[in-house]
């Protein structure tokens, strides 16, 4: 930071941090994740991290952006379809197919962004949820995406074209895909990182004011619709991102993956976890994906159990339980 | 038109539903002036700030700033021409500090606003700047404390020193001292009066003591049209005044009876 001269400059400096202190929670969060595949199988530990960071992806439009979007699926399945399809049918090594699926979401995002933006609230919301159900069917009616069945055996390939993404090492006596998980984990991390960096942005500073007033921030000059636009845009491709690398983990993209449940799915976690927090949206993505993974037993009674949960939640804590804990946090010191 | 003239309405009205409103409103503030707005309630005053800022489009009648027809631009786009205004619901960003409200004014004539890649930090370089404003309206003390959690008076101090942060051209004021004790009110008149040096001021305003200390020109409007205009002195000799303000108040006292 620049020195400043101005005696007052001291008060300034009370927010800053030991960089130490700032990074202290991603070496946490690197430490975990680095553990995690000895601990649990490998591929569900890859599916949280996709998931999370959708959900991560998801919360920076509503948490920060104040938009509701039902229709975020799009934007997830429909860039895990382009991911296996460029894989698959076109051959493209996976780190090419991430970015061109990446990339088919951000457009995507543009698309939908710039009807949805001119709407607020409820009708945000409506207008989102009804363009990707377009989605939703054109992928059901595409050639290309395999209708019912999805696209199945979609390969991992060689990283950068010499990587085997398939390769399983033995380390400490577990068999683990360690290329494969490494990828996977500097994507999410990547991604995460793109999120926290621009809620902690100047951008982000603005999105914060259009969401606390925005005919205040109109009036200060600033075209609302850009910033809410851009903020959407980002959001898509990031969800964009975690739908495809979950594709090249599980090797499939379905029609669930695009589907409103999808889009209902990543509304409850981010709600779970703490809408506006950086980690409520990860928590309650580790949460849902671990409950619907440990009552799959039960069958059709998963979602009636996990409905009974998030009411349960919305009652005793409807700030999510990173949201309430921060909360509480703040209020005892 | 001539070169004192910073804004001017021609025929300006508004209509919702069948109701005009605001109709045939001509209105010249020249430049260097704190002009007000004043009438009873229900007169149009606050409808004639949304159509000046376009935060309303108008039904007829254009609006010309600084010798440009900005009737067409949005609202925004009015603002970056330095046409900025407050709002009669006191306009703070809550959950930030009041420091923060100030730096986000400051962030946006820098090019940096779209940046969503750099860090939060940058702002810091407006920091100075930004005490100083603060300082300017007396706020020095309350830098850290959120915007919510201020007086109300302090709040609309600190939108004046947002507003002021954008260094606008014409500050359009909507009802700067409503709803203040007169500790209050005292200090935000001194505070326009300061700050309205070296600018223009257009303001709505109920409190005529108010008005009376600080309008070189005041246009009283009454259901949606000009009544009169002039200085104080001319304007409160007005029979008409007299009568819309003196009206309004036997109706009032029937409602209430």
């Amino acid at each position: 930071m620049e020195t400043l001269a101005s005696p007052s400059a001291s008060r300034l400096e009370k927010r800053v941090n030991h960089p130490f202190v700032s990074y202290l929670p991603w070496l946490v969060a690197a430490v975990v994740c680095l553990a995690a595949p000895f601990l649990i199988y490998p591929v569900f530990v890859m599916e949280l991290l996709c998931f999370a960071l959708f959900a991560a992806a998801f919360n920076l439009l509503l948490g920060f952006g104040g938009l509701l979007s039902f229709g975020h699926a799009c934007f997830f399945g429909g860039a895990a379809y382009l991911c296996g399809h460029a894989l698959k049918v076109w051959g493209l090594t996976p780190e090419l197919g991430i970015v061109l699926a990446t990339l088919g979401a951000g457009v995507l995002g543009v698309l939908i962004g710039m009807v949805a933006i001119r709407r607020q609230g409820i009708y945000f919301a409506m207008v989102t949820l009804a363009l990707a159900q377009i989605v939703f069917f054109s992928c059901l009616q595409l050639p290309q995406t395999g209708g019912e069945d999805g696209l199945q055996g979609i390969p991992r390939g060689m990283l950068f074209g010499f990587i085997d993404l398939s390769a399983e090492v033995m380390v400490a006596g577990s068999k683990i895909p360690l290329a494969m998980y490494l990828f996977v984990l500097t994507l999410c991390f990547g991604g995460y990182w793109l999120i926290w960096r621009t809620v902690h942005s100047p951008f982000g500073v603005v999105l914060k004011a259009i969401r606390e007033n925005e005919p205040r921030a109109i009036s200060l000059g600033y075209r609302v619709d850009a910033y809410k636009l851009t903020a959407f845009v980002l959001s898509a491709m990031l969800s964009g991102l975690a739908g495809a690398t979950k594709a090249l983990v599980v090797g499939l993209a379905s029609l669930t993956d695009v589907s409103w449940h999808m889009s209902g799915e990543v509304v409850l976690m981010t709600l779970l976890g703490g809408m506006g927090t950086l980690l409520g949206p990860v928590v309650g993505a580790v949460t849902v994906v671990s409950l619907h993974h440990e009552l799959s037993a039960l069958g059709s009674w998963v979602t009636v159990t996990i409905g009974v949960i998030f009411v349960v939640c919305v009652m005793a804590f409807r700030r999510g339980i990173v949201g309430e804990i921060a909360y509480r946090m703040k209020r005892s010191f | 038109m001539s070169e004192d003239i910073i804004l001017e309405t021609r025929q300006l009205g508004k209509v919702f539903n069948g109701f005009a409103a605001v109709s045939d409103v001509n209105l010249t503030v020249r430049r260097g002036t704190i002009h007000a707005l004043i009438g009873p309630n229900g007169a149009g005053k606050t409808t004639v700030f949304n159509l000046l800022t376009k935060f309303l489009p108008p039904s007829s009648g254009s609006v010309i700033y600084d010798g440009q027809d900005i009737t067409a631009l949005k609202p925004a786009d009015v603002a970056l021409k330095g046409l900025i205004r407050s709002f009669q619901i006191s306009a703070v960003f809550p959950d930030m500090s009041a420091l923060d409200n100030v730096r986000v004014a400051l962030l946006r004539q820098s090019g940096l606003a779209h940046r969503f890649w750099r860090p939060a930090h940058l702002l810091n370089r407006w920091n100075e700047q930004a005490f100083a404003l603060l300082e300017d309206v007396g706020l020095s003390d309350f830098a850290h404390v959120l915007a919510g959690e201020l007086s109300y008076g302090r709040k609309r101090a600190l939108e004046i020193a947002t507003t002021l942060a954008l260094d606008p051209v014409l500050m359009l004021l909507d009802e700067p001292t409503q709803g203040m004790g007169v500790e209050d009110v005292d200090r935000v008149t001194a505070l326009i009066r300061r700050v309205a040096e070296g600018r223009t001021v257009l303001m709505v305003e109920h409190n005529l003591k108010v008005v009376a200390t600080l309008a070189d020109h005041i246009t009283v409007l009454a259901r949606g049209q000009v009544l009169s205009e002039g200085n104080y002195a001319t304007v409160s000799a007005d029979p008409k005044v007299r009568e819309a303000y003196l009206g309004i108040r036997a109706d009032e006292e029937v409602a209430h009876a």
